[in-house]
């Protein structure tokens, strides 16, 4: 029977996925054609969503972006048989803006049904944990230590390191945590592999309990992601029934539990620690470190805490070696980066490239441009707390160090693109409001300073004072920077001083007085 | 304020206490039942949450005062959430906003008089390579103009 694809992926739902789907089956009924419809996950060509996809002897076709109305017409041309169309983009795989990613991490998604475990088994999935359990913990944290994977979360600290403090740390009850939280403006590829490969995290997280004898396992999950939750659970509970997880993984002898837990709506949940309070039960405060979670974390145990991102990668490495996945990328940043463009762009989705790609790149091979067909004029990477970076700085590679080396971050990865009738005065503000509204509150430079932060800007914007505002501006920025206890007080300066500094004329500065 | 909890809701809420009283870290999970169950967490509740969880009034409160997700009141029938992070702004969020805001006639953390919606700001929806982004209830929305955020709202209104 012919197979017929439509995305369940949020993204795709939030454009009308379900309607195109329910069209096609309809149409179907009443010509009387026989077909299987696969609710697939997205293939991160969201500017085409509803991306529909047919099965064909060649391989699959593509059709997009699928409208309701669109699906009579598509019949009449005979879609189910790659018939010529003004939506037919040809063979999927074929498509330029999916060959030139190297997709490892993403291997499986928008191609398999999230939801069927015999369709991941198929694709290579529970490959990595079979290898894993011939091996000795030590050898599977040595595995991923030698891959060079680093955290995905933002902080990039390396993933094997942190699982051998956890390997080596006493404890009869030790647990593993996927921060699951995506805070982030422009980031959702943590959605994406819970939504569309979610078996790929689920088996990353029980390599990472039989690595470190950790038997629990607890995804936290942002309570803004209602459809993330629902597909966790389902596929959680499949992978129970099919011994993937319970008290003897695999025959192994060896347990490993897994539980989502809802966030409820606090950014600053997604640092680690505050994130084991809130798992706790309590107010989501952020601790002091040290202690490092790896050695006294989750109800004071030893926990491994890493990003969705990073433990969804770790499969991977397991199957095919940590000699493979080092191969890809450039300096110290090992491997590949899903990196997720968002904003003002014309071609948003998830580009899963091997680091060193530079920014331009990103935004016009790939994104092609503003989506309003305006000048790019600023660009933040790595979320609310990094760095806006002009036109000038749109050659820099993505690697973290090259990052740091002009005062940006990579995190997690994401890219958000703003047209020339962006004010960034307005965006600094914009940073310490934000900071303001989520702050934790545990200490002064973070609480009080955001909100000050709020009142110089509209000082600066009014003309107040000018001069004078600036510079207080620049003080305050520096006490945040250097007095926070995290870094949602600690990195809110990054957006501040870097529209400051690059975009000045914003401020009322004029471009002498720009370079600071 | 004492609000009206019928007794009906008091025996779910006593329910879902039972239910979670072993779990670890149980008071999140224990909140996020109230609150899918009957709509917000009453205040009447917290002695009984802290009972069951073997917590201070105070602990409970500090709680449910943190999480921006947890209610202490009851909602429209649905849940306008409107996304105000960066992406968003990129895409003109904030006219967005200000278009809700005066179809609606209310500000953000209202309910219109009607009871139909309740308007919540929120950062980020993951949707952001479609900004910009609402959510209402649990239904997602990509690209929305003013035209689409007037339809969406529309359904919700018929479809009480
Ligand atoms: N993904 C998102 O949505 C999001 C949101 C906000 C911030 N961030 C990122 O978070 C970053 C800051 O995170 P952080 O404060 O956790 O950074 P951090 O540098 O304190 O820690 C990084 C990780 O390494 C671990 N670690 C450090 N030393 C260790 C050791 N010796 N042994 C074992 N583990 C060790 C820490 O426990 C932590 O898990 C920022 O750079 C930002 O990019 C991400
Ligand atoms: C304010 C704040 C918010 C954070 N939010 C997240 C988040 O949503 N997801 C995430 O993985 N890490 C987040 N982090 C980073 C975590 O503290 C931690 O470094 C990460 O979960 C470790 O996992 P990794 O090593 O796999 O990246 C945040 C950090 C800060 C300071
Ligand atoms: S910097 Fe802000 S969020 Fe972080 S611990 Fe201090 S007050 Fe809390
Ligand atoms: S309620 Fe979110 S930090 Fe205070
Ligand atoms: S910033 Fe609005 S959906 Fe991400």
């Amino acid at each position: 029977m012919i197979k017929v694809y439509v995305p369940r992926d949020s993204t795709a739902l939030s454009l009308g996925a379900d309607r195109t789907a329910k069209a096609i089956i309809a149409e179907a009924q009443k010509r009387g054609i026989e077909i299987e419809l696969v609710r697939n996950g997205s293939r991160g060509l969201f500017w085409l969503e509803p991306f529909v996809e047919v099965g064909t002897n060649q391989g699959r076709v593509a059709f997009a972006p699928v409208q309701p109305k669109d699906v009579s017409g598509l019949f009449d041309a005979d879609f189910l048989h790659a018939g010529a169309h003004p939506l037919n983009l040809g063979l999927t795989e074929e498509l330029a803006w999916l060959k030139k990613q190297q997709r490892l991490t993403f291997a499986r998604v928008g191609i398999t049904d999230p939801v069927s475990l015999e369709d991941y088994l198929a694709h290579d999935g529970y490959k990595g944990l079979h290898n894993a359990l011939k091996m000795s913990g030590a050898d599977i944290v040595k595995t991923v230590t030698d891959s060079g994977l680093r955290g995905r979360g933002g902080a990039a600290f390396p993933t094997g390191i942190k699982w051998n403090t956890v390997l080596g740390a006493k404890g009869e009850q030790k647990y593993v945590v996927c921060n699951a939280d995506e805070g982030d403006s422009g980031t959702y590829s943590d959605r994406m592999i819970m939504e569309d490969d979610p078996f790929v995290l689920i088996e990353g997280m029980t390599i990472a309990g039989i690595a470190v004898g950790a038997t629990q396992g607890y995804i936290y999950l942002r309570s803004e992601y209602p459809h993330a939750l629902k597909v966790l659970n389902e596929t959680i509970g499949k992978a129970y029934v099919a011994g993937y997880l319970g008290d003897d993984v695999c025959g192994s002898g060896k347990a490993f539990h897994l539980e989502v837990r809802r966030a409820a709506g606090a950014y600053v949940c997604g640092e680690e620690t505050s994130l084991l309070e809130s798992l706790e039960g309590k107010r989501g405060l952020v601790r002091f470190k040290p202690p490092l979670p790896a050695i006294e974390g989750l109800f004071g145990k030893p926990t491994i805490v890493n990003n969705v991102i990073s433990l969804a990668t770790v499969p991977i490495i397991l199957d095919k070696g940590a000699q493979y996945y080092a191969d890809y990328g450039m300096g110290r940043s090992r491997g590949t980066l899903p990196i997720q463009l968002a904003g003002n762009i014309k071609q948003g989705g998830l580009v899963e490239l091997a680091f060193g790609a530079t920014l331009r790149e990103l935004l016009y091979d790939f994104g092609g441009g503003s989506a309003t067909g305006k000048p790019i004029r600023a660009v933040q990477v790595g979320g609310p707390l990094g760095a806006y970076l002009p036109e000038s700085q749109f050659d820099t590679p993505l690697d973290y160090e090259e990052f740091t080396k002009i005062w940006a971050v990579l995190g997690h990865g994401g890219i958000v693109a703003f047209d020339d009738s962006v004010d960034m005065a307005k965006m600094a503000r914009y940073a310490f409001e934000f900071c303001a509204i989520e702050s934790c509150g545990k200490c002064t430079p973070c609480r009080i300073g955001s909100t000050r932060g709020v009142e110089v800007m509209d000082k600066i914007t009014s003309g107040k004072e000018h001069a004078n505002n600036i510079q207080v501006l620049r003080d305050l920025s520096d006490t945040m920077l250097n007095g926070s206890l995290c870094a949602l007080g600690g990195m809110t300066p990054y957006p501040v001083m870097s529209a400051l500094n690059h975009f000045g004329e914003d401020f009322g500065l004029k471009q002498t007085e720009t370079a600071a | 304020m004492v609000t009206t909890l019928t007794a009906v809701d008091l025996e779910k809420i006593q329910a879902h206490i039972t239910a979670h009283k072993d779990v670890p870290g149980a008071l999140l999970p224990l909140l996020h039942a109230i609150q899918d169950d009957i709509g917000y967490i009453p205040e009447e509740a917290y002695p009984l949450m802290a009972k069951g969880l073997a917590l201070s009034v105070a602990e409970v409160h500090g709680v449910v005062t943190f999480y921006h997700h947890f209610r202490t009141h009851p909602a429209g029938k649905h849940v306008l959430q409107v996304c105000r992070a960066e992406s968003c702004q990129a895409m003109g969020s904030e006219k967005l906003e200000a278009h809700i805001k005066s179809i609606l006639g209310i500000d953000f953390h209202q309910t219109t008089a009607d009871g139909a919606i309740t308007l919540e700001p929120v950062y980020c929806l993951g949707n952001c390579a479609c900004s910009p982004a609402v959510l209402i209830d649990e239904e997602l929305y990509g690209r929305v103009d003013s035209q689409k955020i007037d339809e969406i709202i529309q359904e919700a209104r018929s479809s009480s």
